[in-house]
């Protein structure tokens, strides 16, 4: 079923990422973790249809999706550059039962973002770090530089002020001022030095593009995390790993 | 017809009579899973079919390379919208598997190394309809895609067409698999643009 959502807020992220807030008509809530499907429709007819992950959701019918521009994209360019407050845009969904984090879930979580893969994973943290929740809450970000991180602000603020969360940056290209390794590609110990250990027993969601969360998914089993616990997610619908 | 969204052109790429409604076509080959890939030997594999006697009809990796091999070309098309044409496959089809199975169930599950699992009707998976596929473009098919083998019934979501099959389980009547546990379509047909439930 197709809603009809208002667009109430824009915030650019970076060069090339923009969340919308977005109010959808007869939204009852939505859960951390899912994506809606957003279509748009030329004058003559001609409709597109693309999923984007949800970075912030909660009760009620307010969420917000953060959108990263693709280069060659159909969708992605308008929601970026020419969507604006008081458009209308059409919405399905959200969609989703698995790739989800849920306030009942007493295990300890390892987040793992590969680029704009870090969307569905801020809103797992918003939620989390809203929520009585005191299950432990780790987060490793591996971004090409400081500038194409996404919430770059906001994750530094509540990794400082918060008891339940913990960040690690990974730079694959530049790194910040100050910083003290090169950059580098991730690799096996660069993940595993900076996750929760397979002893933890954590619930592990992994999202970035297609070759990333493969890789990222092979070393955790390799270093024994239980297959069962390891959710993810792949975004660049386009992405090969062919 | 809904909302014009003002200043949207589009790409009009996908102006083809064989993209169902709401697809795009790619030539990339994208993946999705819901988690890591299982790691199956084709010496560990096998494939089985499990029927209401309690039967279990089993097929070994070198039993199921000597079976009637067919070369499939099919379009197929991904609930997440991407649509690829002209796919090449090599595998064994469901009529040939069936041919010693006997069952009045009308409803299957495909069970999956790794715990996946996905619904089928019996009827979607005879006739010519659907495979046991082992080959992709000519090569062994790579692991990400669902290597050794996998279901191929590309008249439905791709996502019924479950990667590292191990078997099929046959049911009386039909009972929601793992993505249609989770929000996806019992049935999924692209053509109907059945996605979700």
């Amino acid at each position: 079923m197709w809603r009809v959502a208002d667009v109430v807020s824009t915030q650019t992220e970076t060069a090339t990422a923009r969340t919308l807030g977005l109010r959808i008509h007869g939204l009852m809530s939505s859960v951390a973790g899912q994506h809606v499907d957003i279509r748009l429709t030329a004058a003559d007819g001609y409709t597109a249809v693309r999923s984007y992950s949800i970075g912030r959701s909660g009760s009620g019918d307010m969420i917000e999706v953060t959108v990263d521009e693709l280069p060659d994209g159909e969708v992605s360019p308008y929601l970026v550059e020419n969507v604006q407050v008081g458009d209308q845009l059409e919405v399905r969904g959200p969609v989703g039962g698995w790739f989800v984090w849920r306030e009942e879930n007493p295990r300890p979580v390892q987040l793992i973002a590969g680029g704009s893969g870090v969307v569905p994973l801020m809103a797992m943290i918003r939620a989390h770090e809203e929520s009585a929740s005191t299950s432990a809450f780790h987060l490793l970000y591996s971004v090409r530089s400081p500038e194409t991180m996404i919430y770059r602000d906001e994750l530094a603020e509540r990794a400082a002020s918060s008891s339940k969360l913990a960040v690690e940056y990974v730079y694959t290209r530049a790194v910040p001022e100050g910083w003290d390794r090169s950059p580098k590609r991730l690799d096996e110990t660069t993940l595993l030095e900076h996750i929760l250990p397979a002893s933890d027993a954590p619930d592990v969601f992994v999202c970035g593009q297609t070759i990333f969360v493969e890789t990222v998914a092979d070393w955790l089993v390799a270093a024994g995390y239980e297959t069962s616990t390891i959710r993810t997610e792949r975004y660049g619908g386009t992405g090969g790993t062919s | 017809m809904g909302l014009i969204s003002s200043g949207f052109g589009g790409r009009r790429r996908d102006d083809n009579p064989a993209l169902p409604p709401g697809q795009y076509e790619t030539d990339g080959f994208p993946v999705l899973t819901a988690g890591p890939a299982p790691d199956i030997e084709t010496d560990q594999w096998e494939f089985f079919i499990a029927t209401e006697t309690g039967q279990r009809h089993r097929w070994s990796w070198d039993e199921f390379m000597a079976l009637p091999q067919d070369d499939v070309t099919t379009d197929i098309h991904c609930v997440t919208s991407w649509s690829k044409f002209g796919t090449s496959w090599r595998g064994v089809s469901l009529d040939t598997l069936f041919d010693e199975v006997e069952t009045a169930f009308e409803f299957t599950m495909a069970h999956s190394y790794g715990g996946y699992t996905t619904n089928v009707p019996l009827e979607d998976l005879l006739g010519g309809k659907a495979w046991l596929a082992w080959e992709f473009d000519g090569e062994p098919l790579e692991r990400a895609h669902g290597g050794p083998a996998r279901l191929l019934v590309p008249h439905l979501y791709f996502w019924k067409s479950a990667k590292w099959v191990r078997g099929l389980q046959m049911l009386s009547d039909d009972e929601p698999g793992f993505w249609e546990s989770n929000g996806y379509h019992m049935y999924g047909d692209p053509w109907r643009e059945e996605r979700y439930s």
